[in-house]
């Protein structure tokens, strides 16, 4: 047993101490995500000179569809993520379900730069028929993370 | 007369020892174990477990991942070849090598004649969906039909 006094300064500290690493391991998914941005950022002014930021609005446009020429089923990303992205998803074609993809459901999204590249190479392709731009990766993602 | 007793205890112990012998030897079949093949292949599907396929089987999928069944499953180079050392390292010793898919293997297409209202029941989708019907499925353990 763990004396009442030493309690009284024990759970505040615990506490304090749980919302710190909380609070720490969210800013470092914020920081992973601004960076992964920024990378998109150059490389769409890069791509093109025009390039004034990224537009929430045409993330939404490109998540919705629908779109034509894709090399899959799906005729839009909301098939497979749903139309509301901060709705469980369920894959189109072979039923498995994934996780929402806004990130105020899932704050883990958008954080890992290899598998974010890994997803929009192939998830581009099958949707549009062709790669996306540094440009619409960004709109998407700077949508998702206002959802 | 203890005798006929006998041949007959002794022939439902035979029977006994038999039956399980001849349950499909793909009812059961060892878990994902490797973290990259858990990860990559289950993203999509469940990750299906190595012993459900021959090697053959699987090196047909590896080549194709650009085009897997339609769509783009490209992986980086290092980590395809890890999965692919995985899966044809633990792979089944039957089945057909000549197929890629799963659900067209010979022992895969005996067990599933169902009734085709039971493959659009909500929540099934796909024939690769297996835990729609199997809930143990990601654990290898498929008996529970
Ligand atoms: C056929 C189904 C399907 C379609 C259509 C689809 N995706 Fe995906 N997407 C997935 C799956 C499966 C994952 C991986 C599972 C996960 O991340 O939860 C994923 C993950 C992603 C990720 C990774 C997110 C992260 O946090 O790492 C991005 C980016 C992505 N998709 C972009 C898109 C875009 C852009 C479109 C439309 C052009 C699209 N997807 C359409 C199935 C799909």
């Amino acid at each position: 047993m763990i004396p009442h006094a030493l309690r009284r300064i024990l759970l505040p500290t615990v506490a304090l101490l749980a919302v710190g690493a909380g609070v720490a391991y969210a800013a470092g998914e914020g920081a992973a995500r601004s960076a992964i941005l920024d990378g998109y950022a150059a490389q769409a002014k890069a791509e093109a000179p025009s390039f004034a930021g990224f537009s929430a609005d045409r993330g939404r446009a490109l998540y919705l569809g629908p779109h034509a020429g894709g090399k899959g089923d799906a005729n839009a990303c909301a098939a497979c993520h749903t139309p509301n992205p901060a709705a469980t998803g369920r894959h189109a074609k072979t039923g498995r379900a994934i996780e929402p993809m806004a990130v105020s459901a899932n704050p883990r999204r958008f954080t890992d730069r290899a598998e974010v590249e890994k997803r929009f190479d192939r998830d581009c392709p099958n949707v549009l028929g062709r790669a996306c731009t540094a440009a619409e990766k960004g709109d998407f993602i700077t949508y998702l993370a206002g959802q | 007369m203890p005798f006929p007793h006998r041949i007959i205890a002794a022939g439902a112990l035979v029977l006994a020892a038999a039956v399980p012998a001849l349950a499909n030897p793909f009812e059961r079949v060892r878990p994902v174990t490797h973290e990259p093949t858990r990860k990559e292949c289950g993203e999509c599907h469940m990750a299906f477990q190595p012993g459900l396929l021959p090697a053959a089987s699987w090196n047909r999928i590896m080549d194709n991942l650009n085009d897997h069944f339609g769509e783009s499953a490209a992986l980086a180079p290092d980590v395809a070849a890890d999965i692919r050392a995985y899966l044809t390292g633990n792979a089944a010793v039957r089945g057909d090598g000549g197929l890629a898919r799963i659900t067209e293997q010979p022992w895969w297409v005996r067990e599933h004649r169902l009734r085709p209202e039971a493959w659009t029941r909500p929540g099934v989708v796909s024939k690769v969906n297996c835990e729609a019907c199997h809930r143990t499925a990601p654990q290898g353990l498929y008996e529970d039909d």
